[in-house]
């Protein structure tokens, strides 16, 4: 459903997000109309889902990043979906991602220090239902965060 | 990302309005966003420069539906180095970052040393990248895979 020139475009907007379509057009070797319509095309058939703000909320002063991996009670019907409405409802969780595999679920969490991380963890996240186990990584630095995938 | 926190950006009630907005679509221009906001288009030109070169807002993702890309399976894989010296963390940093279906790298603590976000376009695709790129890359100890089921992302505290 994709042709080269469509791979093209993704290719160059995904390098840069905030080039306009008459730059990506001139970058992907198309005419600016037809590099504009394959984007409205990608767009109405939901493949470009939008251009998403990055915020780095060390700037704001949230200092620790954690992920937490959780293993939930399966014998309880709805635990992934009580366990996720309770998540969602916590301030800090940034992302919550459920798994096949030795872990079901992955909260990622940022705090403002140590403290406050602990505050966190003891009042929101262990009061969460059906836990069974939990365990925590401490990022020390992002490597790399741009989430392009080879077009 | 790196480098010590220092003084924390202070955001007031209409910038948390704009950076969730911008969080959400980065595209809308300081004129519309002013008009949603009952700002004036320059007011709110100034604040969005402001959280820019603060860094707060760092910059823009490109979000595809990777599914309808043909990348229909998302692992998230645990690596132990076998070796941990400066070198080697140097090292297999640079290899990983090669791959090009490796979308994220985190460099952790705890059980794991590093956590990678890898798209592949099925499990046998993925079984290729781990095999060929993954299992062979410098200084790797033990490595743990789960594959993603589902994903949210929530705005954050704004």
């Amino acid at each position: 459903m994709l042709d080269d020139a469509d791979r093209r475009i993704l290719r160059q907007y995904q390098a840069d997000p905030a080039a306009s379509s008459a730059q990506l057009a001139e970058r992907a070797g198309l005419t600016p109309a037809t590099c504009w319509r394959r984007l409205e095309r990608m767009q109405a058939q939901g493949i470009i889902r939008g251009v998403r703000g990055v915020i780095d909320w060390r700037a704001l002063g949230y200092t620790v990043e954690v992920s937490l991996r959780i293993t939930l009670d399966k014998s309880a019907p709805r635990a992934f979906d009580d366990f996720a409405a309770g998540a969602r409802k916590i301030p800090e969780v940034l992302e919550i991602q459920t798994f096949l595999g030795q872990v079901d679920a992955r909260l990622g969490i940022i705090a403002r220090d140590v403290e406050h991380y602990q505050e966190i963890y003891r009042e929101k996240i262990l009061t969460l239902p059906h836990i069974t186990d939990i365990d925590a990584l401490m990022h020390v630095a992002r490597v790399k965060f741009d989430e392009q995938v080879p077009l | 990302m790196s480098g010590p926190a220092t003084e924390a950006f202070a955001l007031d009630d209409t910038d948390r309005k704009l950076l969730r907005a911008l969080a959400e679509d980065a595209t809308q221009s300081s004129g519309a966003l002013g008009r949603r906001f009952g700002l004036s288009q320059p007011a709110t030109w100034r604040r969005i420069k402001r959280m820019e070169q603060a860094g707060v807002l760092a910059g823009r993702r490109l979000d595809l539906d990777l599914k309808r890309l043909g990348f229909g399976v998302t692992v998230f894989l645990g690596i132990r180095l076998a070796t941990k010296g400066r070198a080697s963390l140097e090292e297999f940093e640079r290899a990983v970052s090669a791959i090009p279906e490796v979308q994220t790298i985190e460099h952790i603590l705890g059980v794991y040393d590093y956590r990678l976000r890898v798209a592949a376009r099925d499990l046998p695709d993925f079984e290729r990248v781990l095999r060929r790129r993954v299992m062979t890359l410098p200084g790797v100890g033990s490595v743990d895979a789960n594959v993603m089921l589902s994903e949210e992302r929530l705005p954050g505290p704004l």
